[in-house]
């Protein structure tokens, strides 16, 4: 292919785009054009990456085997959605055994007590990989959310008053920058000190990982939040004024409107920080999730792990590709301004 | 004459690094009920700083301002302030952006839908009647200002308050703008106290025009009693003796008597253009 002559070239986007053109055989087609940026390159750009990634891995050798390249990965994550599928099959079973049992139980005049005890048998076979996608998910939305909840509130009353900005700025300094992986031990020895039931709603280890989410979490959200609400317009604050308007409706008709496009950098912000977060919390709070994944495979050192370890490390960039964009259109959603460029 | 508004040796004095500023030095003014009255004068000189002690966004350091007998202490939808940027919500339809003036004056006063009427009959008195469901970002300049000023006259204030309404329109929306400004006034005949840096708007449609001295320490030059007959007409006046005499007495004001210091008298005929004041320490 005319790729590997290119191949080196690739960056130099003039001479890209003219080889492009030649090759759609349209230089002024404005349509084709389009297309051919908007498709074509990204797609050159992420078969060239392939291409060096298939290269360079060969020439590392490490004490599991050479590093897997592209198709090794690939095949590799063909086979982790078998070994879901295989694995859903056997709960499908396991659950028409259990039926079959209650069935005869009833046909036999069991007593209901031991129809009912069969009846509650729980399937327990491990998590596969596609479930721990969906268990990180929900960790991270359950920090995530939780820190908005309180930074969101919190923001805004520190945007409106200067005295509340000036007494909370230096804690949030503080805290700002400290690494999730210092939370977590304090983390994990208040949940279990606190967090004493019989009957638990959440498995110790979600709390951990979902709490030290939401303490890194909070600072991006607040911070920005702050900085919309103690920018809204003079203006503005000063037709609330004339108005009269009261203290919700100032906030409700003019503060929170104003300052939803810097609300919302720092919820991305967040949530972006909550994903990273998260991963290495399920790492060490053994959280069943795309980090214990990571870390068992580590751990099991079989030929296959590096490929599986590439799998998860491409499935959590690009689930935090897809969380970010989610948050973009919620953003483009209730944003008064509909002409605003958002990236 | 009562005395409707009263501006009563008004002082202001600003704290700055460089220790206080006096802006104002003993404004004294009094306006009668349905007056038209313009502020003008030259960049910096306090305008928009007597206007703002007027709307009670700013207190006076010295001396006070009383309306119909009562002394303004805060801001109220009674002194509505039309703003010269406009200051419309940018998330709300032009409808309600009125009606949100409309229901926080007479949310006790006034059904729903009599609220509901007033807000659309104030539109239509600016004739925004055709765009009630548009955002400010989709109308132009012009009627966004239509705007501002249907949201000020809806809260039915005592005095209307004009920030350069029109400042920032260009010449041909401006004119527009004065003559449905005029039209209104005909009708509702308002108490107003306009700034502007136009001398032909100021002559156009006030009563009375106080010229203000040039600050720091500014203080009212010379008030011009503007005698023509109602309803004005610009092409007529525009050969009109009277009208060119009055018109010359602001220049002459402006630019022979109390020109700016760092300007020289002959450039500064050309510096009717307003623009937005360098120093505007009020806003």
């Amino acid at each position: 292919m005319s790729t590997t002559k290119t191949g080196n070239r690739a960056f130099n986007l003039p001479i890209l785009d003219k080889w492009m053109a030649a090759m759609s055989g349209d230089v002024t087609n404005k349509k084709l054009k389009c297309v051919v940026m908007d498709a074509l390159v990204p797609m050159a750009a992420i078969l060239v990456f392939l291409m060096l990634w298939s290269a360079g891995a060969k020439q590392v050798t490490t004490s599991l085997g050479v590093l897997p390249g592209p198709s090794q990965v690939f095949s590799q994550a063909l086979n982790l959605i078998d070994e879901h599928k295989a694995e859903r099959e056997k709960e499908a079973a396991f659950y028409e055994r259990i039926q079959k049992r209650v069935d005869k139980a009833i046909a036999d005049g069991k007593p209901q007590e031991k129809i009912d005890k069969l009846k509650s048998r729980k399937y327990t076979g491990k998590e596969t990989f596609i479930d721990q996608i969906f268990t990180s998910l929900l960790t991270v939305m359950a920090g995530f959310v939780l820190a908005s909840l309180i930074a969101i509130p919190l923001g805004i009353m520190i945007g409106m008053s200067n005295t509340l900005y000036k007494a909370f700025n230096p804690i949030i300094q503080l805290f700002k920058p400290v690494s999730p992986l210092a939370w977590l031990p304090l983390v994990t020895m208040v949940v279990s000190a606190m967090y004493i039931t019989d009957d638990p709603m959440f498995s110790k280890s979600f709390l951990n990982s979902a709490l030290t989410v939401t303490l890194c979490c909070l600072w991006p959200t607040i911070i920005n939040t702050a900085v919309g609400v103690s920018g809204v317009s003079k203006d503005l604050i000063n037709v609330s004024r004339v108005l009269r308007l009261g203290w919700f409706t100032k906030t409700v008709k003019i503060i929170l409107p104003s300052s939803i496009p810097m609300m919302f950098t720092g919820l991305r912000l967040s949530l972006g920080i909550g994903w990273m977060v998260l991963i290495a919390a399920e790492m060490l709070a053994q959280n069943p999730g795309l980090g214990k994944f990571v870390w068992d495979e580590f751990q099991n050192g079989s030929s296959n792990s590096l490929s599986r370890i590439m799998v998860a490390v491409l499935v959590i960039g690009f689930v935090g590709y897809l969380l970010d964009r989610g948050m973009l259109m919620l953003q483009r959603r209730v944003s008064w301004d509909k002409n605003a460029v958002l990236r | 004459m009562s005395e409707y508004l009263n501006i009563d040796h008004v002082h202001m004095t600003f704290p700055t690094d460089n220790g206080p500023l006096e802006v104002l030095n003993s404004i004294n003014l009094k306006v009668s009920k349905g007056e038209f009255i313009s502020l003008i004068g030259h960049s910096g000189c306090g305008k928009s700083t007597v206007l703002n002690i007027v709307a009670g966004l700013l207190n006076a350091t010295q001396g006070g301002v009383l309306l119909e007998d009562k002394e303004v202490t805060e801001p109220g939808p009674d002194r509505a302030v039309v703003f010269q940027n406009h200051s419309l919500l940018p998330w709300l339809t032009v409808y309600d952006n009125v009606r949100l003036a409309v229901d926080q004056v007479f949310k006790k006063s006034k059904s729903a839908q009599e609220r509901d009427e007033w807000t659309r009959h104030n539109l239509e008195l600016v004739h925004m009647s055709h765009a009630l469901d548009r955002k400010p970002d989709e109308i132009s300049g012009g009627m966004k200002q239509r705007v501002g000023i249907a949201r000020a006259l809806a809260m039915d204030p005592k005095v209307l308050l004009m920030d350069e309404p029109f400042g920032a329109l260009d010449s041909l929306t401006r004119t527009h703008m004065q003559d449905s400004l005029m039209e209104i006034q005909a009708e509702l005949n308002n108490t107003v106290i306009m700034i502007t840096h136009d001398v032909d708007e100021a002559v156009l449609l006030s009563d009375r025009i106080i010229m203000m001295t040039n600050g720091p320490s500014a203080t009212v030059g010379e008030i011009l009693d503007v005698d023509l007959p109602r309803p004005r007409d610009r092409l007529g006046l525009a050969e009109d003796s009277t009208y060119n005499h009055y018109r010359a007495e602001v220049v002459k004001f402006l630019h022979e008597r109390h020109a700016q210091p760092d300007v020289p008298v002959s450039k500064s005929k050309e510096e009717d253009k307003p623009e937005k004041p360098k120093l505007k320490v009020a806003s």
